[in-house]
């Protein structure tokens, strides 16, 4: 406890370092996956090429990743964009089948009535699909912001100091709570990007909050 | 890509496949390391599985663990756990660790296996005469093997991504080689071992698409219709309007 009282300060920079690192990948994620899961949801062709290609992406281990970016890329092997994009691939893989699987959600009669209704594809598509698919994008943004926190750690490796720096740090002095305070502030930002976003959700999407789905 | 060229020469490497240093010896290593914790995983997670997924009762408790071990960063688990246990425990502390992570995913292939049947196929068991053992065993385990082969699946790789770390608490497997090539600048050997990684994830990952495939059950395989979609909404609103007027 003594530790964690006298380093309250560094933890609370890397915490903050961890916040800021963590809001790129997942609105990245989110904005590259909107089309990608559009485009697999809507023509048989595609579904099964960018969700094989996507799952694929996601097996990959993430130090693996970290190492066999910055070749392929030309970027430094240490530093911000490596860990960035590698995340945000994380993120889309994770958030493109979400997106297909919320497309999919929507009752096909209101599609049809909108269309009869003179909505072009364009506007139905933000003014009806993308609003009902929402509870489920929601799902899988959250499934992606926790992951993407939790992952954030492991980029210490290639240089990037986030709350993951209190894991190494910590290892090699042999100071217990370092790690303990690691591993917690993680689970903290974890669950409260989760939070945050489920807030976000029931503000945007009244008519979700009647069954009390958090 | 001379990169990948010069990685791919390290791999190809004899003096890299002899030796307890070796290739075949990281991967054995690894593969140890992953299977050992899917095994112990799998005999906890599955048959409390099928409990919560059977009886109906628990499943807060399954969705909740899936949900928060997602937030639970692995690679300082790894280091809490062989701290706690003192360095001569860390292979045990680390398996134990890989355990943990697997379990979650394995957890909630078993119950929402079970949890996803039409409750009118069990109705139909029951009223059969079956017993709740033979309902489990003949009815709700095949039906629910594919799911939980997508859990084991999603555990295995969970694992082996996290065996990588195994190599920072001094544990062999095939981050060793990245962790040595870190140390001493050496990118072949980084790259060259990171294509391994990639290489056994994909490879156990194509495994579990094939089991998964056969875990569907015959009869259910051959009713099965495509879901996909066919025409634009347009076109089939056009199509389904009654010919009629």
């Amino acid at each position: 406890m003594t530790w964690i009282l006298a380093n309250i300060e560094q933890i609370l920079e890397l915490s903050i370092e961890h916040v800021r690192l963590s809001i790129l990948p997942i609105v990245l994620g989110f904005i590259i996956a909107l089309p990608l899961g559009w485009v697999a949801h809507r023509y048989q062709l595609t579904r099964g090429l960018i969700l094989t290609l996507v799952g694929l992406l996601y097996t990959i281990p993430s130090l693996a990743l970290f190492v066999i970016l910055p070749p392929l890329l030309g970027l430094p092997f240490i530093g911000e964009a490596n860990v960035l994009i590698a995340l945000t691939i994380y993120a889309v893989a994770i958030m493109a089948r979400s997106t297909a699987d919320a497309l999919a959600s929507v009752d096909r009669d209101i599609q049809q009535a909108a269309t009869a209704m003179g909505y072009s594809s364009w506007r139905r598509f933000w003014a009806v699909d993308f609003p009902l698919a929402g509870p489920v994008l929601l799902a899988g943004l959250r499934v992606v912001a926790v992951s993407t926190v939790s992952l954030l750690t492991v980029g210490v490796i290639v240089g990037v100091d986030s709350l993951g720096y209190l894991f190494t740090n910590g290892y090699q002095r042999g100071i217990l709570e370092s790690v303990l305070a690691g591993v917690v502030a993680t689970v903290v930002i974890a669950l409260l990007f989760d939070r945050i976003l489920a807030l976000v959700g029931a503000w945007l999407m009244p008519w979700t909050r009647v069954k009390g789905a958090s | 890509m001379n990169l990948f060229l010069d990685a791919l020469a390290w791999i190809g490497d004899p003096t890299n496949w002899q030796g307890s240093t070796s290739i075949p010896v990281r991967i054995g290593e690894h593969l140890f390391y992953t299977v050992l914790a899917v095994l112990a995983a799998s005999i906890i997670a599955i048959p409390l599985g099928w409990l919560i997924g059977h009886t109906g009762r628990g499943r807060e408790i399954a969705v909740g663990i899936s949900g928060a071990a997602r937030a639970l960063p692995s690679f300082g688990l790894l280091f809490l756990f062989v701290m706690l246990a003192g360095v001569l425990l860390r292979g045990p502390s680390t398996v134990l660790v890989l355990v943990l992570l697997a379990i979650p995913p394995i957890l909630a292939g078993a119950y929402a296996g079970l949890e996803v049947i039409d409750r009118r196929v069990i109705d139909a068991a029951r009223s059969m005469g079956m017993t709740e053992w033979q309902i489990l065993w003949r009815v709700e385990v095949p039906l629910g093997l594919p799911l939980l082969m997508g859990g084991l699946r999603s555990g295995t790789l969970q694992v082996v991504a996290t065996a990588v770390l195994a190599a920072f608490v001094n544990l062999g497997g095939l981050g060793l080689p990245i962790v040595e090539g870190i140390a001493l600048r050496d990118y072949d050997r980084m790259l060259g071992a990171a294509m391994l990684i990639i290489a056994l994830a994909l490879l156990l990952d194509a495994l579990f698409a094939v089991l998964e495939r056969y875990a569907v059950p015959r009869g259910v395989r051959a009713r099965r219709a495509p879901e996909l979609r066919t025409a634009a909404p347009r076109r089939r609103a056009a199509a389904e309007t009654p010919a009629t007027t």
